[in-house]
């Protein structure tokens, strides 16, 4: 069985080209690489899960444009664009 | 874990166990299923948060069972974390520090449950885990071993089937083997003072990690993604909004329409035992008192029921399911351009039924800024009780006028007035949240749980406890306050002065009319002292008098006018006699007290004004302080005043009437 995530400060991300999370469309299926900042809430996403290491899909935004609703760890979450723009992700590989 | 002997039931009789959990992780029903109906909710201390408690009553003895808030984190700032580490580290008076703490754990939502977990640890309590949602888990073709996951994490696991009715005496057993033993926890809060909140957090979810790979088999965490289906339709930008507003418009012709129907059986109910006392008991003060101060102002309570029975069945259904959150999220855009969140909508909505349910509806919203911001700004959506003041109005002097050949005046002015309060609510909570409700924008970061079958004993419960909660804690204030403003009108008694005995002379000895005691009463007499105050805006003392009165309740500046004109006060506001009065209603000085702009300007201030006590008794229970219901009184009362004010004057530069 493949790790369900591994979780560092330090990935070698150096091949893949990070973009930000509020970036992507639907569909996309990406993995974390950093998280922005101290503040509240970005201290609230990290606590949430969204974490280095961690996959992440986006699955559709909202009828106005934002939030985005995300699935990770097994679960639904909605965000706001704004605090999508603190999340760093690399887009996965598509191979298992 | 069957060693149920190692604490003495004498000692169990007195412990203290906290309940702690994520939201949506099934904590409410394990509480439910644990305590049965032993169970109160109380206010912390100085805080709106609530809590409730109970008794977890086992074969061999009860413990106190206390239901700490849902929880993501121990280690924001947000007011319900505050308070469950003030729990833990026993730091509530009345509250004894839990001797143990039952992490409850949904099983298909494991590592972000387990993040919670990890911060309980830090309190130096014993930990047992109650796994939740383990028949979804199964369904999902995953297995758990739970005696690794208990040795990987260092305390019991217990698997709960809450709605089975399984899990409770292995629960307990697990309760009783960790009770009064110094916990030994695989992760240590003091290792890591020294590491950045990033490494924390990060070692707490490395941890996670290990222990599910290790304990979980066969896990495929995209199996079964049911919700996601329902959802292509329920957050779908069109559909999903069509349905939102069906939803909306359900919820909204029950508390408009639905509850009007038990309202008025309870107001006649209230009505047919005024009487059958009044026909009881000698005539007299304590008659009146009796009937128009005491039954009148419990009745004034009561009638609410239906509507907040109602609104609290939706609520709790729409939460329960999980709709709730879809909801915010399809809202949250348009809410968050006034800086609210879109969990706002539905309390907003309700309000134009009555601000009271809409009020307590606000609970769902976590941030407390944005609550207070959407609880003040609620009773300027043009609720229901305004309606007869802008039909009477309309009665006498706009009806039958049309524009465009076709639209009645009537209807169009009606529509003027709840645009008129939802345009004003718009700009106060822009500037509400830029000035005394200034804050960091608070996360909407927000779970969109999967969709569950609600449960109807929760449902029942909530329904009940928000009941009690608004007769108990409110219906304390507005009985006062009936009680006063009946006293206003009544004293002092018109007998007890000598020029109006003559009038009485004058009368034939008959009893003096209704309008002749209240123009002399206390009422009659700040509606005099106020008349400067009011004149600027086209009033005279007479509608001084009504607006005094109509503090209590909106409607109840129709059946004041009726008495102050002297045609019963039985009259309604489509009442012929009522509206010719009030058309033909002169001054002093023999000019017409009521003119069309008079007429708008008196809708204006309705409108804006802060005329329902229930309201304020509600705000003063919900934000647990007289400072916000004071200031909302405040700040209605200015923009009232000056709405009206421009109305009348603009209206008369501009050669109105």
């Amino acid at each position: 069985m493949s790790p369900v995530f591994s979780v560092s400060d330090q990935l070698n991300f150096s091949a893949a080209k990070e973009v930000r999370l509020s970036s992507l469309e639907p569909g996309a299926e990406v993995q974390v690489v950093s998280v922005e900042g101290t503040s509240p809430i970005s201290r609230r996403l990290k606590e949430m899960g969204v974490v280095p290491g961690v996959s992440v899909r986006i699955v559709k935004t909202a009828p106005f444009g934002d939030p985005l609703e995300v699935r990770l760890l097994g679960y639904n979450l909605a965000l706001r664009r704004s605090e999508a723009d603190l999340v760093s992700v690399i887009r996965q590989p598509r191979s298992k | 874990m069957i060693q149920s002997t190692a604490a003495p039931s004498a000692a169990a009789a007195s412990m203290t166990v906290a309940l702690a959990g994520n939201p949506n992780a099934g904590k409410t029903t394990l509480f439910n299923f644990l305590t049965g109906l032993r169970q109160k909710v109380a206010n912390y201390p100085g805080v709106t948060v609530e809590w409730r408690s109970g008794e977890w009553q086992t074969a061999e003895s009860r413990v106190t069972l206390i239901d700490l808030p849902g929880l993501y984190s121990l280690e924001t700032t947000s007011i319900d974390e505050s308070i469950a580490r003030t729990v833990l580290e026993g730091g509530v008076a009345g509250v004894s520090r839990p001797d143990v703490i039952v992490a409850v754990v949904d099983a298909t939502n494991l590592e972000r449950n387990l993040y919670l977990v990890t911060q309980l640890f830090d309190f130096g309590i014993p930990v047992v885990v109650a796994l939740t949602m383990m028949d979804t888990f199964e369904k999902r073709k995953h297995a758990l071993d739970t005696a690794k996951m208990s040795k990987l994490l260092g305390v019991p696991v217990v698997e709960m089937n809450a709605a089975k009715g399984q899990g409770n005496s292995e629960l307990w057993d697990a309760v009783l083997s960790v009770a009064g033993t110094m916990p030994k926890f695989p992760l240590h809060a003091g290792d890591q003072e020294t590491e950045s909140e990033n490494a924390r957090i990060f070692s707490r979810y490395n941890f996670i990690s290990g222990v599910v790979q290790a304990s979980v088999k066969h896990y495929d965490r995209d199996a079964h993604r049911f919700s996601e289906r329902l959802d292509k339709v329920l957050t779908h930008k069109v559909f999903g909004l069509a349905i939102l507003v069906g939803v909306l418009l359900l919820v909204f012709q029950a508390i408009f329409t639905w509850a009007a129907v038990p309202m008025e059986l309870l107001e006649q109910g209230f009505g047919w035992f005024g009487d059958l006392l009044r026909a009881r008991m000698s005539q007299g003060i304590l008659a009146d008192l009796a009937v128009d101060g005491i039954v009148a102002g419990v009745g004034g309570v009561l009638i609410f029921l239906p509507q907040i029975l109602l609104l609290f069945l939706f609520i709790s259904i729409l939460e329960d399911t999980g709709y709730m959150s879809r909801a915010a999220f399809l809202l949250d855009r348009l809410m968050s351009r006034v800086g609210l969140h879109g969990k706002a909508f539905l309390p907003l909505m309700s309000s134009f039924a009555c601000a009271i349910p809409g009020i307590m509806a606000t609970r769902t919203i976590e941030n407390s800024r944005d609550r207070f911001a959407t609880i003040l700004i609620a009773p300027l959506m043009s609720c229901s009780a305004r309606l007869p003041v802008y039909t009477l109005m309309i009665g006498a002097f706009f009806s039958g006028q049309v524009v465009f050949g076709f639209l009645s005046i009537g209807a169009v002015l009606m529509l003027a007035m709840y645009v008129l309060g939802i345009t004003v609510a718009v700009i106060v909570a822009f500037v509400l949240k830029r000035t005394v409700l200034k804050s960091d924008p608070a996360p909407f970061i927000m779970e969109l749980p999967p969709y569950r079958v609600p449960n109807v004993r929760t449902i029942l419960q909530n329904m009940y406890l928000r009941a009690w909660m608004f007769v108990k804690r409110a219906g304390t204030v507005i009985l006062a306050i009936s009680i006063i403003l009946w006293g206003l009108m009544y004293f002092p008694r018109s007998a007890d002065n000598a020029s109006i005995s003559q009038v009485e002379v004058a009368n034939g000895g008959a009893p003096l009319p209704e309008s002749v005691q209240l123009q002399n009463s206390y009422a009659g007499r700040l509606g005099h002292a106020i008349e400067p105050l009011i004149r600027p805006l086209g009033y005279d003392w007479k509608i001084g008098v009504a607006l005094i009165a109509s503090f209590a309740a909106r409607e109840v500046l129709v059946s004041t006018l009726s008495i102050i004109y002297n045609v019963g006060k039985d009259e309604n506001e489509e009442s012929d006699s009522l509206i010719g009065a009030v058309r033909n209603a002169r001054r002093p000085d023999g000019t017409l007290a009521w003119t069309p702009l008079t007429a708008l300007s008196l809708m204006v201030f309705f409108v804006l004004a802060m005329q329902c006590m229930s309201t304020l008794a509600i705000v003063r229970r919900e934000t647990n302080s007289w400072r916000w219901p004071l200031f909302m009184l405040g700040y209605m009362t200015v923009l009232a005043y000056v709405g009206a004010l421009i109305t009348y004057q603009g209206g008369r530069l501009l050669g109105l009437q």
